[in-house]
């Protein structure tokens, strides 16, 4: 119930500094406690100020110091040259981000939400993802593109699809969605960095919590690698995959299937695409059993592709149907308690690995 | 998109509509007389004869510009604008353009090119009087129609050759094709197969030039960037974004618009509320030109400008060129709409033969020396197929390569390797 409460709270908050969300990890006992977005923030500053050529692009990151004020200070510390407040034109400057990028400058470019990066999506994918292979690597486009994804709270249809599955189809382009602060600035570290085409699908909901870091992440080189998941929690009975926000769901999920004797395994996939099907495969011959929980839309979803990876290489291990967690088949409503419905929840994610454990009788599919 | 187009009222329509001066000295469209229709729909349209058209057009209604739209001048001073060498290599150029296009539609209906193909024809004088005049460093965007653009920027016809026939030798190792001509050496940033798709990317890399100048401090660095679009795309969304950023922050990019009067079968005058295109330079503060994109030298002379322009820092510059294709939007266009005698006009006013007839004229050098060039230019476009024919197709092993620079998709690591050749990076899961 607590989760859903603070779904309310919209993530402008830097007072919403909340205990670890599980106990359960072993990081040292001096561990900082630090938002998702003071991690973007700590991120996006330090490789700005180690690589000059890498700079900010979107609505509103300069001097209204970032819609979710993710970019705060920036426009202080590095000029307006490099944080550059753009016109209300998704297509005009993610094309200009991406012509920037052809020629070796590191742009990230912001959409403020990943809806709105509809608009520029020639460019995300015809422009960005598919020239290195079009010029048969002659021109590599080392961008960025970040921003809000998926459902925040009360919001409406138009500002709460999930893009993940949309992004991850595309060849060309890599796809991260972290979950916590260290995954908040380990990716986008990585992303940062990388050569190729990024899409950063963070989470509106997520800027505000805050999660223990290590020493190491606080660390200006430290970074992630791309297209390897990380098991949150292991587990013997079930594997429940996740990404973005709905890790903490699996988490708090797990706290109470544990009660039940069922010990879940929560992997958070940081990495749409490249997956990692390794790991997550690894896990399935585990457990046997497999649920994917994610926000977006359920038909051709990230959750489709990973069943039908499972299916592909460990059928034979699997000892239950797979069973898909996902947004419901709707545009997002308004109405709070039909957005609630809309949207996965920890009951949703309990039942299901119920049903996965044989625990329960399992019903029709539901929203 | 009913607005009353009987033949008497279309006088005043559109032209008037938003010009902030009176339009009584622009005549550009006169009652129809018995001259045969301009687009073989009802209405009834005629455009004068180009001289005076372009007169008109270049002497009054252009509003914001400086001191770049030149008057007509007479042909003794004109003579300075261009030497013997000047000349010879505008003619090659243009040759080379015209010859290696109709070498393609020859190969295409021989079926060694597929796919979408689109001819550049008749529009020679754009690329070659704007291209020619760049360093190697400066950047040039265009479209799908960009064969000619690459062979003016100095990509070898041997490459693109082998490109469009799709063989492992071509300028993008055969994965490009025709539509996405591709040269990191030459600065040609694609062949974009989306109308408008270019203009943003090409906005782009005006802006590396200008934050390398500002922020990387490369003193030195005054690269310019061409981006080449036609008549459909100026009602494109992403035109107008990338007109308002570029001159927001003054980017050294000009916009060339190749006004060949049709998208595929869609006439310009039926899909645009103001045909002339170059009024909307203005509209967000930048120079509009107009000029006729048929004469190679009055395309050079504005090109000067509008480059020097670009480079000095002064921000960018929209650039209209009246110009026309011969041969239809793609080989595989019918070419049915368009009317013959509109065609016949255009073909009299052949950039290749104004050139020559030009040089003649003007003794810059001897007709002969003109025909060498014309044979130079088919043996460079008989090696360049056999070379294209003898090239191999791309072994199967390339299909999945390129899709990343990064070799494995994981990234780079702390010490700003790619993490797949550190040898203690395992296939296991990351557990921090």
């Amino acid at each position: 119930m607590l989760a859903i409460a603070r779904q309310r709270i919209l993530g402008q908050s830097f007072q919403n500094i909340r205990p670890a969300v599980s106990v359960l990890r072993s990081y040292s006992s001096a561990a900082k406690q630090i938002t998702v977005r003071e991690a973007l923030n700590s991120a996006l500053d330090e490789e700005m100020s180690a690589d000059p050529k890498v700079f900010l692009m979107g609505e509103e990151v300069g001097e209204y110091q970032g819609a979710y004020k993710i970019t705060k200070g920036l426009l202080e510390k590095y000029g307006p040259e490099r944080v550059l407040d753009t016109p209300i034109t998704e297509a005009g400057f993610t094309g200009i981000g991406v012509g920037a990028a052809y020629y070796g400058l590191k742009p990230v470019v912001e959409f403020m939400t990943f809806n709105f990066s509809m608009q520029a999506i020639d460019h995300i994918i015809n422009s960005a993802a598919k020239s290195n292979y079009m010029s048969a690597g002659q021109i590599s486009v080392p961008i960025v593109f970040r921003g809000p994804n998926g459902a925040a709270a009360g919001v409406g249809a138009q500002h709460s699809q999930c893009y993940a599955a949309w992004y991850a189809s595309c060849p060309g382009l890599k796809v991260l969605s972290p979950y916590n602060s260290e995954d908040a600035r380990g990716l986008l570290k990585a992303a940062i960095r990388d050569p190729d085409p990024v899409v950063f699908l963070e989470n509106e909901l997520l800027y505000g919590e805050s999660f223990p870091v290590s020493d190491e992440v606080l660390d200006s080189s430290f970074c992630l690698p791309i297209g390897k998941a990380k098991i949150e929690r292991e587990g013997k009975d079930v594997t429940i995959t996740a990404f973005s926000k709905l890790v903490g769901y699996a988490l708090k999920a797990a706290e109470i299937l544990e009660k039940d004797g069922i010990y879940a395994e929560v992997i958070n996939l940081r990495s749409i695409r490249p997956l990692d099907r390794s790991t997550i495969n690894a896990s399935v011959r585990k457990t046997n059993r497999l649920i994917t929980v994610e926000e977006g839309f359920p038909q051709h979803g990230v959750g489709a592709e990973i069943c039908a990876s499972v299916v592909e290489e460990s059928f034979a291990y699997l000892d239950a149907p797979v069973e898909r967690i996902a947004g419901a088949d709707v545009p997002m409503p308004y109405a709070a308690n039909l957005e609630r419905l809309a949207v996965p929840q920890i009951e949703d994610i309990v039942r299901a690995a119920k049903r996965a454990c044989y625990r329960s009788v399992p019903l029709a599919a539901t929203a | 998109m009913a607005f009353s187009t009987t033949t008497a009222n279309f006088t005043s329509q559109p032209f008037s509509f938003n010009a902030p001066s009176p339009t009584s000295h622009v005549k550009l469209l006169i009652t129809p007389t018995s001259a045969s229709p301009f687009f073989g729909s009802t209405r009834k349209l005629r455009l004068p004869s180009s001289s005076i058209f372009n007169l008109h057009r270049r002497s009054g209604t252009v509003v914001g510009v400086s001191q770049v739209v030149k008057e007509k001048k007479p042909k003794s001073t004109l003579n300075l604008l261009i030497t013997k060498e000047e000349g010879l290599e505008l003619y090659e150029d243009m040759v080379l353009g015209r010859a290696f296009e109709d070498m393609c539609a020859q190969m295409y209906y021989r079926g060694k090119m597929f796919g979408f193909v689109h001819l550049y024809n008749g529009q020679e004088a754009v690329s070659t009087g704007f291209i020619k005049l760049l360093k190697q460093q400066d950047s040039v965007v265009s479209t799908y129609r960009d064969h000619v653009h690459a062979l003016s920027k100095g990509v070898p016809a041997r490459a693109v050759m082998s490109e469009l026939f799709g063989k492992t030798t071509g300028c993008c190792r055969g994965q490009g094709g025709s539509m996405h001509m591709f040269s990191r050496e030459h600065n040609l940033l694609g062949g974009f197969a989306f109308i408008g798709e270019g203009i943003p990317v090409a906005t782009g890399a005006a802006f590396t030039s200008k934050y390398k100048r500002e922020v990387l401090k490369e003193a030195d660095c005054d690269h310019v960037t061409l981006a080449f679009f036609g008549d459909g795309t100026c009602n494109n969304g992403q035109f107008f974004e990338c007109l308002n950023m570029a001159a927001l922050w003054k980017l050294p990019i000009v916009f060339v618009v190749e006004n060949n009067l049709w998208a595929i079968g869609m006439s310009h005058l039926r899909a645009t509320s103001d045909p002339q295109i170059y009024k909307k330079g203005p509209a967000f503060g930048m120079p509009g030109i107009h000029v006729d994109g048929m004469d190679v030298l009055k395309v050079r002379d504005v090109a000067k400008e509008a480059i020097a322009r670009a480079r000095r820092g002064d921000g960018p510059t929209l650039v209209e060129c009246e110009t026309y294709r011969f041969r239809g939007h793609s080989l595989a266009d019918p070419d049915e709409l368009r009317d013959p005698a509109e065609k016949a006009r255009y073909a009299a006013r052949d950039p290749i033969a104004a050139l020559k007839k030009y040089i003649i004229e003007n003794n810059l050098t001897s007709e002969a020396e003109l025909k060498a060039i014309d044979k130079k230019i088919d043996e460079v476009l008989e090696d360049a197929v056999e070379f294209a024919d003898e090239s191999p197709l791309p072994p199967r092993s390339q299909l999945l390569e390129n899709v990343f620079a990064d070799p494995k998709g994981f990234g780079i690591g702390p010490d700003g390797r790619y993490r797949c050749e550190d040898p203690k990076f395992t296939q296991g899961t990351a557990h921090v």
